[in-house]
C-alpha cells in the first residue's frame, strides 16, 4: 500500500516535470541563432549537401565520437556477460528452409550494396554512417538465419572494428592539424558541391564509422547467437 | 491533413505501447514494442526528419527486436536445458 502511493506521488512529479512541455509549447516563428548560422554558413564552409550530416559529422563532431564510443562500451559489456559459451548449443541442427536461403541469396548483394551506398554516400543523401552500418548488420543476421552453420570470423570483425575505429579519431586528429580543429573535414579540398567526393574528409569519416558501428552490431549478434 | 496523421499515428503509437505491456505473450509484446519504432520512423519522416527516421527504423524497429528474440530463444533454451 505504502509502495503504490510512493509510485503515484513520483508519477505526479514526474507529469508537474513535463507538464511544461505541454502548456508553454509555441511553434517558433524564427529560428534560432546557432541554427541560422549552420544554415547559412554550413553549404560554404564544408560544403556538403546533406546539412544534417555537416552538423552530425563535423560541428558536432565530438558528440558523434562519443555515440560510437557509447555503442563501442554497449557491445564490450555484452561480451564481457556472454564471455561463457553456453553448455548447450543454441544453434538447431536441421537447416533453413529452402526459401529462406534462395531469398536471402538473392538479396544479400543487394543489402551490402544499400548499406555501403548510405554511409559513403552520407554527405549527399539522408543517411549516414550509423545508418548505413545497421543496414550492413541486418545483411549479416539474414546471413545467419539462412545459413546456420555459417559462423562469422571474430578476427576479422575486432580488426575492422578497431582500424575504423583508430582511423576515425586519427582523421580527427589531423583536422587539428591541418585545418581549424577536431574533426573538420577541410583537410582535404572541398570539391565540386554535391559530387561523390567533396565534402573534404566526410566520406571517409562517415565510411569508418559505418564499417565500426557494423562490425560492433555483428559483434553483438554473434555473441547472443553462439 | 498532417495534424490528423500525426494523431492518428501517436494514437497508434500509444496503444501498441499499451498492449505491449499488456501482452502475456513475450513474443508478441517485443513486436509489438517494435510496431512503435515503426510508426516513430514515419511519423519523423512525416516531420521532414528522414536521417531519424532511417535511424528510428533501422535500429528501433529492426536490430532492437532482434536483440530481444536472440535473448528470449537464449533464455528459454537454458530454462529448457535446467528442467531437463
Amino acid at each position: 500500500m505504502v509502495r503504490k502511493i510512493f509510485l503515484f506521488i513520483i508519477l505526479i512529479l514526474f507529469l508537474y516535470m513535463i507538464f511544461p512541455l505541454i502548456s508553454e509549447f509555441k511553434i517558433l516563428s524564427q529560428i534560432p541563432d546557432l541554427a541560422k548560422y549552420y544554415l547559412e554558413k554550413g553549404p560554404d564552409e564544408l560544403g556538403s549537401a546533406n546539412l544534417v550530416t555537416s552538423v552530425i559529422v563535423s560541428y558536432r563532431g565530438l558528440d558523434t565520437l562519443g555515440e560510437v564510443t557509447v555503442l563501442f562500451i554497449a557491445t564490450a559489456g555484452i561480451g564481457f556477460l556472454l564471455r561463457k559459451k553456453s553448455r548447450i548449443s543454441l544453434t538447431p541442427n536441421r537447416k533453413a528452409s529452402e526459401i529462406l536461403r534462395t531469398g536471402s541469396a538473392f538479396l544479400l548483394p543487394i543489402i551490402f550494396l544499400y548499406g555501403i551506398f548510405i554511409f559513403t554516400h552520407g554527405h549527399l543523401t539522408p543517411g549516414g554512417g550509423f545508418q548505413g552500418g545497421v543496414i550492413i548488420a541486418s545483411g549479416i543476421l539474414l546471413l545467419m538465419l539462412a545459413e546456420i552453420s555459417w559462423k562469422m570470423n571474430y578476427l576479422i570483425l575486432h580488426w575492422v572494428e578497431s582500424l575504423s575505429g583508430f582511423f576515425y579519431v586519427i582523421i580527427g586528429l589531423l583536422g587539428i592539424f591541418l585545418a581549424a580543429g577536431f574533426l573538420d573535414n577541410r583537410l582535404l579540398p572541398l570539391g565540386d558541391f554535391g559530387r561523390l567526393f567533396s565534402a573534404g574528409a566526410i566520406p571517409f569519416i562517415y565510411s569508418f564509422v559505418g564499417l565500426k558501428v557494423g562490425s560492433e552490431l555483428v559483434g553483438i549478434l554473434t555473441k547472443l547467437q553462439r | 491533413m498532417t495534424i490528423i496523421i500525426i494523431l492518428v499515428l501517436g494514437i497508434l503509437m500509444l496503444s501498441s505501447a499499451i498492449l505491449a505491456l499488456q501482452l502475456k505473450d513475450l513474443v508478441a509484446a517485443i513486436i509489438s514494442a517494435g510496431v512503435i519504432s515503426l510508426l516513430a520512423s514515419v511519423l519523423f519522416l512525416i516531420l521532414a526528419a528522414p536521417d531519424v527516421a532511417m535511424t528510428e527504423a533501422a535500429i528501433g524497429s529492426g536490430l532492437t527486436t532482434v536483440v530481444f528474440l536472440f535473448t528470449i530463444n537464449r533464455i528459454r533454451k537454458l530454462k529448457g536445458d535446467d528442467d531437463g
